[in-house]
């Protein structure tokens, strides 16, 4: 367990990254075995393995660390945490890294660019009608992010409609603005945090 | 047995299927799911990407509506509640894990709710996975009970993907790394079980959206590993790993040069069908790849006790070594 | 004082003894360099000591152990007057003999000397210094209002029996025994499995040097079999222990072997005609065969063969008779019974090694589904000239030599999933299999798959560097998962190690035909059962704890029981022996007093309170206490009392008292420990 006085030896931005973590994540106690690395279903892509960002994280680079895709390849399959011989909890550190991303206007620099745009339009669409549209999801950040690779989603969308497993219209939920006034103190709660 | 039902986004439209399955089923074996009256989005694994706060919150309002819904009255399981999806299954359970362990992270979450009127006390609420309270609160032998066309013949591959064997953030019914309770099931439906090494892998989850190429790979292997065990078809149990395997499959065929016609079913479609169900009441038809040749094969080949080999004896001459002793597999 | 003494002292020269009692006590608060004096504010304590009724001098000083520390105290035994000692430092464990012995040397009974334990009770459980100072006051109060009230004792001498019970058979246990047989005291040595030898005696190269483990370790065997001083007892276990130090009796059970030994010549006849055939999951660790009648190893010593009842088929249906017709010397007794046998012992020493870590527990390393996926122990008994595979390397089908092979360390260590610590011993194995690869089959390519290499040990760096210069792949990181699921062609048909090569930083997928596990060790199954029964303790991933882990590493907490090899941590056998070696030199170096000297803390019975009620009799754990039947009294025996104490707390008529732990004495320390308790308020609860 990380105590106050341990992460007071560590660099500024690993205790960035600890205290926007919901839970202690124990990022001290990585041995860099590369588990995590191994492991990833997609850590081939990714342009620094997450074992390679903890270390990165513990010697402050945090301009390299947050321009990473590495938090964007992430698929949350939870492998990494599973098997780490540590416990580290490492899925958590890479959500954290994509806020801090965003939050710092680094997201857009990644090299997966259009993760932070489908994260972004997708937490939009719930917060108007409190599900999931997947038609207007995908027609809006297709259109608004990738116009060019609209086309490729379109039989799928055909194929989907076909089926009877798309909605042409969204359906909201009947307390939504019950949930919006939840989210906007949210909000507030975590600006005042922040500043 | 009366569950709290928390069927998420996907349910309502894309995995109808699996609604309607999980359903007809139940109904089957006396359980009854009483769906969380207006529920919201999980949030997916997007929304935790952009806030955290926010992201609790909107989650913490499922768990406050399904505690007062799941209070002991009307006869439903206290707390109970069943995600049918991997994804909402693990944003109920993470967050309620959390609340439980950082008081900082539930007052902030109860400051948020008292904006709409709710509050949650952790520690109220048990999420669970369909399969979980399929498997050990009505367990294997009263679904055999049900049985009426065992399905003799059909060489599945069990599915579990991810987040319902990892991390276990409420606890695990199943091993995260070679899970096999549907193994289980679907051997007590009368189904063969082929060897599937990648059963606890990614689909690919939302990749689809964010690099496609990296995704038809992921999907591209659990296809070819498939393919390689000759099974007849996928069983899934989520509809994120549905919607991959089954939707992408032609454009994995396209971009890899591969043939794959592998049907992807939910696994309460084949219980269901085993049941004597119409394929019509589990939702059979809503695939992209057609299950109908595949499940054209059930009762046509001999039933799977008989094809098991007979217990080898070392003969004379064998040079082989004998191999590591398991616990003996039930069932 | 002269004005170098760096102590500082709190003494009023004009102090007047105690007009009750005459009792002059000295109190000593020990720094422990910054142990204790970072925590506790050591001199406060000190200057309130001073304060305290009885006490003439009180002094702070950094280390009361050292030579100067007892130097002061046996100087102010002697200028001050001194009749009772307090030290305030660690656990008396530690250094309740160090004081002891420096009061005697100054003219002073030990028994006049009390011990408060401010270092592990105070200074290391906490970092608040107010609470800690508080409580060593407290403390210190209480062993000065228990020491004024001790009385000079005299220790007790007894016989010590010079016999020594040695339990298991392995490198260690063998080597304590010998050690001490060839310095002329009996030994005997029980082992649990049907010969000795433990895990030693499956291997076939020792690192580093290559040594042949046979050629080194079976004459050692024979040596113990044929020792005049020797008592070997295999097929066999302990079922109780009672006693103490220098007086134990233990109860063994030899177990039914089914072999007359004294007409058995080890033929192996019966082995040879025996028809049944089973995996041989012990010796054998499941990669051969053994029949029902059977030795581990043909050289195996003792060269009996036992019958394995559950398998054998005159046990289970009642004919066969096979073995009892081949015998040509009759040696076969089916109506053989367990018999139980009483040994009186001096000491004993535990040498109860190691089990493999399981390897099926790692799910993702595919052991027991990935046929060729063999364990480090599968593999030494592989390459093992004597075994299965009469030294082949061969993949499990017993015929293809494998051309790639990746060999895994740290299976199960070095993990909190299953195992923190590091099994030590690995590393070394896995570069050790690397070269026999490279021996047997030159033309194969080996991966070592490592996250750190642990190669400390006189001349293990450099056998490292022999691995190294055969050209052994050496990748470091952690294996995330062997797998049979071909992702391409070039994987189809092969086992793939994924893995983080973080060198490079980049996921690799190498195909291998072949894959070792270096499963760590861990604790015996039953460490805590078999600790119990010896009453000494456990830690917490189940290894014997030691007296002191580096001053006392073979002795426990418990007098007379000692330890020796990898019951009490992971250890290669250099180690294993050193400890075998040293424990033998403890026992013999209490043997050589003859007598011993033991604690003078007695109960005593006062034989007019005593009411004859039996109470204690039954009670006594050491069977210490007698009846006299005709005058209706129980007594106690003093050279078996313990001085637990138990009869004590248990007299009905308090007739029984604890010599050094009397009641008065009791009850004035804790009376002294609750010094500035405030009374309880008085709640009155008034009925509504």
């Amino acid at each position: 367990m990380a105590t106050s006085a341990s992460l007071s030896r560590t660099s500024d931005f690993f205790r960035e990254v600890v205290a926007e973590a919901p839970v202690d994540p124990h990022l001290e106690a990585c041995l860099q075995c590369g588990t995590c690395g191994g492991s990833c279903p997609s850590g081939p892509d990714m342009d620094h393995t997450p074992r390679a960002l903890f270390a990165m994280i513990a010697a402050g680079m945090r301009d390299a660390v947050l321009r990473s895709n590495t938090p964007w390849y992430c698929v949350s399959c939870y492998y990494c945490m599973e098997r780490c011989p540590q416990e580290i909890r490492i899925t958590d550190v890479m959500y954290t890294l994509k806020r801090m991303a965003i939050k710092a206007g680094y997201s857009a620099q990644t090299t997966a660019p259009k993760a932070p745009g489908f994260a972004q339009t997708f937490v939009d669409h719930v917060e108007n009608y409190g599900r999931s549209f997947e038609l207007g999801l995908i027609t809006r950040y297709y259109l608004s992010h990738r116009p060019l690779d609209a086309l490729k989603m379109a039989p799928l969308g055909m194929g989907l409609l076909k089926r009877k497993r798309l909605d042409l219209s969204p359906r909201p939920i009947r307390q939504i603005d019950q949930l919006k006034a939840i989210l906007d103190r949210a909000r507030e709660i975590d600006a005042a945090h922040s500043t | 047995m009366r569950y709290g039902y928390y069927p998420g986004c996907s349910l309502e439209r894309n995995a109808g299927a699996y609604h309607t399955s999980l359903m007809a089923v139940a109904a089957q074996l006396g359980v009854e799911f009483a769906e969380v009256d207006d529920w919201n989005c999980c949030g997916a694994t997007e929304f935790i990407a952009v806030n955290r706060l926010r992201a609790y919150a909107l989650v913490s309002r499922n768990l406050a509506l399904a505690a007062r819904q799941t209070n002991g009255s009307n006869g439903a399981a206290k707390g109970q509640l069943v995600a049918p999806c991997s994804a909402c299954y693990l944003n109920l359970s993470k967050v309620e894990h959390y609340l439980s362990q950082s008081p900082a992270l539930a007052s902030g979450v109860n400051n948020a709710l008292a904006a709409g009127g709710l509050s949650y006390e952790p520690g109220s609420v048990r999420v669970r996975h369909l399969l979980d309270v399929l498997v050990n609160d009505v367990g294997y032998e009263k679904v055999a009970a049900r049985v009426r066309r065992p399905l003799h013949g059909l060489r599945v591959a069990p599915y579990y993907g991810c987040l319902v064997v990892r991390p276990g953030f409420q606890g695990r019914f199943d091993d995260p790394e070679y899970p096999t309770s549907l193994d289980r099931l679907m051997r007590t439906l009368g189904a063969t079980v082929v060897d599937f090494p990648l059963k606890a892998h990614c689909c690919g989850g939302h990749m689809t959206q964010i690099s496609r190429d990296v995704a038809l790979e992921l999907i591209r292997r659990l296809l070819k590993n498939a393919a390689d065990y000759q099974a007849d078809m996928i069983v899934t149990l989520c509809p994120m790993c549905q919607l991959n395997l089954d939707a992408f499959q032609e454009s994995v065929n396209g971009l890899f040069g591969t043939e794959y016609r592998i049907p992807i079913l939910f696994f309460t479609q084949l219980m269901g069908l085993a049941f004597g169900l119409s394929p019509a009441a589990v939702g059979i038809g809503k695939e992209f790849v057609d299950a109908r040749p595949a499940l054209a094969k059930i009762g046509a080949a001999a039933p799977a006790a008989a094809e098991a080999a007979p217990k080898r004896k070392p003969r004379r001459g064998d040079q082989s070594l004998p191999l590591p002793q398991m616990p003996e597999e039930e069932l | 004082m002269s004005a170098e003494n760096p102590h500082r002292t709190r003494h009023d020269p004009h102090a007047t003894p105690d007009a009750g009692h005459g009792e002059r006590v000295g109190v000593y608060v020990c720094h422990c360099g910054h142990n204790i004096a970072n925590t506790v504010a050591v001199e406060e304590v000190a200057e309130w000591a001073g304060e305290q009724p009885n006490v003439v001098v009180a002094r702070d000083y950094k280390f009361m152990c050292s030579s100067l520390g007892q130097e002061l105290i046996e100087q102010d035994i002697q200028q001050l007057g001194l009749n009772r000692v307090v030290v305030a430092a660690c656990s008396p464990h530690m250094h309740e003999k160090t004081f002891r012995s420096a009061c005697q040397r100054a003219g002073l009974n030990p028994y006049l000397f009390e011990m408060a334990n401010i270092r592990e009770m105070g200074s290391w459980a906490t970092d608040d210094r107010e609470a800690a100072t508080q409580k060593a006051k407290a403390q210190v109060k209480g062993a000065v209002e228990r020491a004024v009230r001790q009385q000079p004792l005299e220790p007790l001498y007894v016989d010590i029996n010079p016999n020594t019970l040695v339990v298991g058979g392995g490198i260690a246990g063998l080597t304590a025994a010998l050690e001490l047989a060839n310095a002329g005291y009996h030994v005997y040595l029980v082992e649990r499995d049907s010969s000795i030898g433990g895990h030693m005696a499956k291997l076939d190269k020792t690192f580093p040097t290559l040594d042949c483990a046979a050629c080194i370790l079976t004459p050692k065997m024979v040596d113990v079999a044929n020792h005049p001083n020797i008592t070997l007892m295999t097929w066999s276990e302990v079922l109780s222990v009672h006693g103490y130090v220098g007086n134990f009796t233990v109860r063994v059970r030899k177990k039914a072997r089914y072999i007359k030994e004294d007409l058995c010549t080890g033929c192996g006849t019966c082995v040879e005609k025996c028809p049944v055939r089973i995996i041989d999951q012990n010796f054998e660790v499941g990669l051969g065969y053994r029949k029902a009648v059977y030795r581990n190893f043909p050289q195996a010593v003792p060269k009996y063969p036992v019958i394995d009842t559950a398998n054998c088929t005159f046990f289970q249906r009642g004919k066969c008779r096979a073995c009892e017709i081949v015998c040509p010397t009759d040696a076969i007794d089916f109506n053989q019974k367990d018999e139980i046998v009483d040994l009186e012992v001096g000491n004993i020493i535990l040498a109860t090694g190691y089990e493999q870590f399981d390897a099926r527990r790692v799910p993702q390393y595919g052991y027991g589904r990935l046929a060729n996926v063999f364990t480090s122990m599968e593999f030494e008994r592989m390459v093992n000239a004597a075994g299965p595979t009469a030294g082949r390397v061969v993949l499990r089908d017993g015929v293809t030599v494998p051309k790639r092979i990746a060999i895994i360390h740290c299976v199960g260590s070095r993990d909190k999933n299953y195992h923190e610590y590091c099994s030590r011993a690995c590393c070394m194995a896995a570069l050790k299999f690397a070269h026999l690869v490279h021996e047997r089959v030159p033309e194969a390519e080996v991966f070592n798959f490592y996250i750190d290499i642990r190669a400390s040990g006189k001349h293990y760096e450099e056998f490292y560097h022999r691995v190294l210069s055969e050209g052994t792949h050496f990748i470091r990181g952690r294996v995330a998962e062997v797998t049979d699921a071909a992702r391409g062609p070039g994987e189809e048909g092969q086992l793939i190690i994924q893995v983080e090569d973080t060198l490079i930083g980049k996921q690799r997928r190498i195909p291998v035909d072949m894959v070792i596990l270096m499963a760590g060790m861990e604790s015996r199954k039953d460490a805590r059962q078999v600790a119990a029964l010896f009453g000494l303790g456990c830690d917490y991933d189940g290894w014997f704890t030691e007296r002191h882990a580096k001053l006392d590493p073979v002795v426990t907490m418990t007098e007379g029981i000692l330890v020796a090899g990898a019951c009490q941590g992971p250890k290669a056998i250099p180690e294993s022996v050193a400890q075998g070696s040293a424990a033998a030199a403890r026992v013999a170096g209490m043997m050589g007093q003859r007598v011993m000297k033991r604690e003078p803390v007695r109960a005593c019975i006062d034989a007019a309170s005593c009411s004859g009620c039996r109470i204690c009799n039954t009670l006594c754990p050491y069977h210490a206490i007698t009846f006299h039947e005709d005058r209706k009294v129980s007594e106690v025996i003093p050279a078996l009392c313990q001085g637990c104490g138990a009869c004590v707390a248990a007299c009905p008529s308090a007739a029984i008292s604890g010599a050094h732990f009397t009641r008065d004495q009791v009850l004035a320390q804790i009376e002294g420990i609750l010094w500035d308790a405030r009374q309880p308020e008085v709640l009155w609860l008034e009925p509504q």
